[in-house]
């Protein structure tokens, strides 16, 4: 018996401009459900703006302009008629420096279903314990519900903002180095949660640590200068990568 | 350490020294006053008779009419205030902001007699007509045109609150499906209450020690106050309009002097909670 995977997002010569700068240049990957994604390059390359343009994070970026198709989660998310924020409630987002709201641990996660219009107390407590367990945070968190978030240390922080973003119930995940502030014992939980968190829902996060993205994910796309250069199985591409510049990038020779 | 650094640290204790010395003087002045009339009813009662035999000095109706006035211009003033503030932090293009900006500052350099007058020809006129009052110089006049003069005060400092708001703050608000309101209302607004706290305060300060503007507008009546539509005189205008008729060094000239005491010390109190709400804030 075959699992069949669900496409969740996929790109179609998809070019991403800055005014005059070309920044994405024609990328064409998808990304599936169930599995981790990593976007790996070097500084620059262009892996934060792609990540960011899954949601449309860089709207409000002046003389920004995506070409090509980029269909997430079943329609192409640059047609004039989306709804950015339903976009949004879809393909939740967590990023590099740890930002917890100025409220409470309750409040920061019951933030997304709020917006919603969820007032049940039952239900956001509800929501409140199911996303901050399935972000490993329940059981250190628990007793304080209503302290602030910004009294947590940083990888706790990182991992009340998996469970912010969890809340909301994404079908995808888009991490933007969601680990590179923080130490390598926090890193390891983080990392740990990931592949958890892949059992429901896709995962895609940009890191230029390349022993993590060889450690956690199933595809790895190398981005160079706007560029996708390769994209293809993680073990492939850390074993026996097609194009030399990714061989140069992974064995340390360029970046 | 250096001679210029010596300096700038002897002019920070100059400043210190300075104020100090000011409450030194005051308390000075108001202790002929303290030693032989200083009472609670001082505080509590609304006659003042300063020239009567025997004299009486009661400051009651002059403490609730300042806290009346200043009442009304905080809660007038305060919305107004801080909705401006975010429509420059937040929602105006950034050019127009500017403007907006200069012009608010402008507003803070008019002198208060020009408010006076204002106040005199266009807002006492208007409150009597459309309260039907007998007239129109009441504190809730004198509130009316101190909203305007705090804010400067008020959109300035709440819009350096909202601005100082982590970007990081609304971008995740963003993600989590938020709209503009939505990220203003519930994220940005809420993360700068402890500055626009600090701007309250501090046009607090500001209106409770306003002088000119209410001395024109108030109307003066001595008596303690029954209504917000009253004429009525607050402390600052009570010293401002008799200090040059007592006799120096009279009965009358130390108690004017104490009613300045307690309204540097109420002025004081306020600042430094702005001040601590600053501070703490920092902190954190």
């Amino acid at each position: 018996m075959v699992a069949v995977q669900d496409t969740k997002i996929m790109l179609r010569d998809v070019s991403i401009y800055y005014s005059a700068l070309h920044v994405i240049k024609s990328v064409s990957m998808s990304f599936l459900d169930k599995e981790i994604t990593a976007i790996i390059g070097p500084s620059g390359s262009g892996k934060s703006t792609l990540l960011r343009s899954l949601n449309r994070m860089n709207d409000h970026i002046a003389g920004m302009r995506v070409e090509g198709e980029a269909n997430i989660l079943g329609s192409n998310v640059y047609a004039p008629t989306v709804d950015v924020v339903a976009l949004r409630r879809r393909v939740g987002m967590v990023f590099q420096k740890p930002n917890p709201f100025p409220k409470s641990i309750y409040d920061n996660v019951a933030y997304g279903p709020r917006l919603q219009g969820q007032k049940s107390k039952v239900e956001l407590d509800g929501i409140v314990e199911r996303s901050l367990t399935q972000a490993a945070l329940w059981h250190e968190v628990k007793d304080r519900l209503h302290a602030s978030g910004l009294a947590l240390s940083g990888g706790q922080q990182q991992r009340l903002c998996i469970a912010r973003a969890l809340a909301v119930d994404p079908e995808v995940l888009l991490m933007d180095e969601p680990a590179s502030a923080l130490d390598p014992a926090a890193t390891a939980k983080i990392e740990d949660l990931m592949l958890k968190l892949k059992e429901h829902l896709a995962v895609v996060v940009v890191t230029h640590n390349m022993q993590q993205a060889a450690r956690v994910s199933d595809y790895t796309a190398f981005l160079l200068g706007g560029e996708l250069v390769e994209f293809d199985i993680t073990r492939k591409i850390f074993t026996a990568p097609t194009d030399k510049r990714t061989d140069d990038y992974i064995s340390g020779r360029m970046g | 350490m250096p001679y210029q650094q010596r300096l700038v640290t002897l002019a920070g204790y100059a400043v210190l020294l300075i104020t100090a010395l000011i409450f030194v003087f005051l308390v000075q002045q108001s202790w002929p006053f303290v030693r032989e009339h200083g009472s609670l009813v001082f505080f509590t009662g609304d006659r003042w008779l300063p020239v009567s035999l025997p004299p009486v000095f009661q400051i009651g109706g002059f403490l609730v009419s300042s806290g009346i006035i200043t009442g009304v211009a905080i809660i007038i003033g305060v919305p107004f205030g801080v909705l401006a503030a975010i429509s420059l932090a937040e929602l105006l293009p950034p050019g127009v902001s500017v403007i907006f900006r200069s012009i608010f500052e402008v507003t803070a350099g008019i002198p208060s007699v020009v408010f006076g007058f204002l106040g005199l020809k266009i807002v006492a006129p208007a409150v009597a007509g459309l309260l039907n009052l007998p007239t129109g110089l009441t504190g809730f006049s004198a509130g009316l045109v101190l909203s305007i003069m705090i804010l400067p005060t008020l959109v300035s400092l709440s819009e350096e609150a909202l601005r100082a708001v982590p970007r990081e703050y609304a971008e995740a608000s963003y993600a989590l499906g938020a709209n503009r309101w939505q990220t203003i209302w519930r994220v940005i607004v809420p993360s700068a209450r402890g500055g626009i706290g600090a701007a309250v305060f501090l046009a607090m300060g500001r209106a409770i020690g306003e002088t000119m503007t209410v001395l024109m507008i108030a109307g003066g009546r001595l008596a303690m106050p029954t209504s917000i539509f009253d004429p009525m005189r607050p402390i600052t205008a009570l010293i401002a309009s008799e200090v040059n008729n007592a006799a120096r060094n009279s009965m009358q000239y130390h108690a004017l002097f104490t009613a300045g005491l307690i309204l540097f010390i109420i002025t004081f109190a306020v600042n430094a909670i702005a001040a601590s709400v600053i501070v703490g804030k920092k902190a954190r």
